[in-house]
């Protein structure tokens, strides 16, 4: 479960300050496919770096399952992003001198799993996103789609319960893009968390239930019907 | 994760990055070699010029009276009588009286040293002969006029080493040559080849001088030695009263004085060979540098995905080390290499010990830790989000 309470946080640009987010509080349930919505600089990058434990905020607090993760050092936020978060990327941010395999083997890697175990895991991952036959190939022998369902693999791959997809349809054509869009529901049918950020409102409307963001604030939370 | 990982990893990415890499190893493959050539240089000269002392005798001990503030010399026969004495510790003496003279046999004639002692020379100096005799205790007595030549003055003098039983005129008094000096260089001039042997009181009479200011003497043992050199002292120090008519040295004291000069030039030049060693390490740190900044989304990425600090820190350190390791490999190859090459061409003997094989790999994984650890430390300090922001 996640639990934000009053989230502010401040970049000083010269002598201004700006409010990326502005007094955020936002609950969101364990299975729950959250989309959050809003125009760029609305905050929800931020938003997003801080559920994903990349990002420290400038005041308030970050319940994670119960922990208080405002309160954690360095170490322990990595092992949260590698054993409870599992990043898709707009960009999809694969390694590109390693192969599929490798690339989805890594966060294994940092779990310190043994060669033998992780090259099964990563194997039974690829093989869930339909792309056993390519497991061999570099990132740039593959589509853009390819690319980012290897990305949803290693998101995978540690068996997180929860996925953050930063915009993972932006850089895809529409067709590979519902192809995604499908894999993230039924990840979510499988019992995952699911919290998307887009700016696109048909992406948002396949989610459960849609935050809108503008200037560091939430200004709607609906569900969907 | 274990460092079999970061070396996984580490190998992989100096593979992907071959020119590259190559390139920045260069400096620890000079550096290292360059140790080794220089320092197994000097040890095999080292080497050489011991063994040529140890040759001539450990256990020898050299007496030259310079003749200051006295004009007393010691007789031969007063030498001898202390030997006599001293039988315990001392073995023998050789007096021994050089000068410059002019060899001749038929139109040939060369102008050569010679050399003037006693049958004990055979052994305190180490000098047998190859063909013939040694002259014997009754030439001595008798003043013979007998003469042992060198290869080099044999070749010069008759054109072949088959010169036993031949005359010769030394300064135009004619000597039998009863025996060749065993050959102890390559028969070159100037060398220990080009010497003609006679007995000392042949000598005297040639060279028209009856002083004797030279004595070689042989200790019982290697362990006799300081105690033979304190009853020379102690003997000397009697006849003349004052030290500085003389002078007593012996082999060890001088092989000691040798080792302590090449100790200092194989720091001297190992050291210089060290620095370029410093230098290919600066240059690991550069390259790392550069690499960091390229791999910054890298990085950004492997954090996003749960690498710890520690983990990015040891990727990128072991990345150097591994760098300057593999460089240190090849370097101790390339080294062996080189130094086999110049022995070969100079023929000074170039011996590449296990310590300074151990002592320059050792050095350049340390380079590799310390210049790798700045870079490394860069990397894994960065922030992930910035870090995936850069394109």
């Amino acid at each position: 479960m996640i639990k934000i309470e009053d989230m502010y946080k401040i970049y000083k640009m010269g002598s201004t300050n700006v409010y990326a987010l502005n007094g955020i509080d936002i609950c969101i349930e364990p299975k729950e496919f959250v989309a959050i919505v809003g125009q760029s600089g609305s905050g929800k990058s931020t938003l997003m770096n801080m559920i994903g434990c990349l990002d420290k905020p400038t005041s308030g607090e970050y319940y994670l399952d119960g922990n208080r993760v405002t309160k954690m050092k360095e170490n322990e936020l990595a092992d949260i992003r590698n054993n409870k978060v599992g990043f898709i990327f707009q960009s999809f941010n694969l390694l590109s001198k390693l192969s599929a395999l490798e690339n989805v083997e890594l966060p294994l890697v940092y779990k310190g799993i043994g060669r033998k175990e992780r090259y099964k895991m990563a194997h039974k991952a690829l093989e869930r996103v339909g792309l056993g036959d390519r497991v061999n190939h570099k990132p740039t022998e593959l589509s853009g789609g390819q690319q980012q369902r290897v990305a949803i693999a290693r998101a995978l791959s540690s068996r997180p319960p929860m996925i953050l997809a930063d915009e993972p349809t932006g850089a895809l054509d529409s067709k590979s893009g519902q192809e995604i869009m499908k894999m993230i529901k039924e990840l979510n049918d499988e019992g995952k968390t699911i919290v998307l950020i887009t700016h696109e409102h048909h992406i948002a409307n396949q989610a459960k239930r849609i935050i809108q963001l503008q200037d560091g604030k939430v200004v709607e939370d609906s569900e969907v019907v | 994760m274990k460092w079999v990982e970061s070396l996984r990893m580490a190998l992989k990415s100096i593979g992907s990055n071959k020119g590259r890499a190559s390139l920045t190893m260069l400096g620890i493959i000079i550096g290292v070699s360059a140790v080794i050539v220089m320092v197994s240089l000097v040890q095999g000269s080292t080497n050489q010029v011991t063994a040529e002392l140890e040759a001539m005798g450990t256990n020898m001990i050299s007496v030259t009276v310079l003749g200051r503030g006295s004009n007393r010399t010691i007789e031969v026969n007063e030498m001898l009588e202390f030997a006599m004495d001293n039988s315990d510790k001392i073995e023998s003496v050789s007096p021994f009286i050089s000068s410059k003279a002019t060899a001749k046999s038929g139109s040939n004639n060369i102008s050569t040293t010679i050399q003037g002692t006693n049958e004990a020379f055979k052994t305190v100096r180490n000098t047998d002969v190859h063909q013939g005799r040694f002259f014997n205790a009754l030439d001595i007595e008798r003043r013979q006029k007998v003469a042992l030549i060198g290869s080099y003055v044999s070749q010069e003098l008759f054109g072949t080493l088959n010169s036993v039983g031949q005359e010769i005129k030394i300064n135009g008094e004619i000597f039998q040559v009863i025996g060749l000096i065993e050959i102890k260089s390559n028969s070159s001039q100037g060398s220990e080849d080009d010497r003609i042997i006679i007995p000392y009181t042949t000598a005297q009479r040639l060279t028209r001088n009856a002083n004797v200011n030279t004595y070689f003497i042989q200790a019982k043992t290697s362990e006799t030695v300081d105690s033979a050199m304190t009853a020379v002292e102690k003997f000397l120090v009697g006849i003349f009263s004052d030290t500085n008519s003389y002078r007593i040295t012996n082999q060890a004291d001088l092989l000691d004085q040798v080792s302590e000069i090449t100790g200092t030039l194989t720091m001297m030049l190992g050291g210089i060979a060290g620095i370029s060693l410093l230098v290919g390490g600066i240059g690991i740190m550069n390259i790392m540098l550069v690499s960091v900044t390229e791999r910054t989304k890298e990085i950004g990425i492997r954090k996003a995905i749960g690498a710890k600090r520690s983990n990015i820190l040891q990727q990128f350190l072991i990345e150097a080390v591994a760098v300057s390791c593999i460089g240190g490999i090849i370097g101790i190859l390339f080294g062996f290499l080189l130094s086999s090459v110049i022995e070969s061409i100079t023929q000074i003997p170039a011996i590449p010990s296990m310590s300074i094989v151990l002592i320059s790999f050792s050095f350049s994984a340390f380079v590799g830790v310390f210049f790798g650890w700045y870079p490394a430390n860069k990397a894994s300090k960065l922030n992930p989000i910035q870090a995936l922001r850069v394109e």
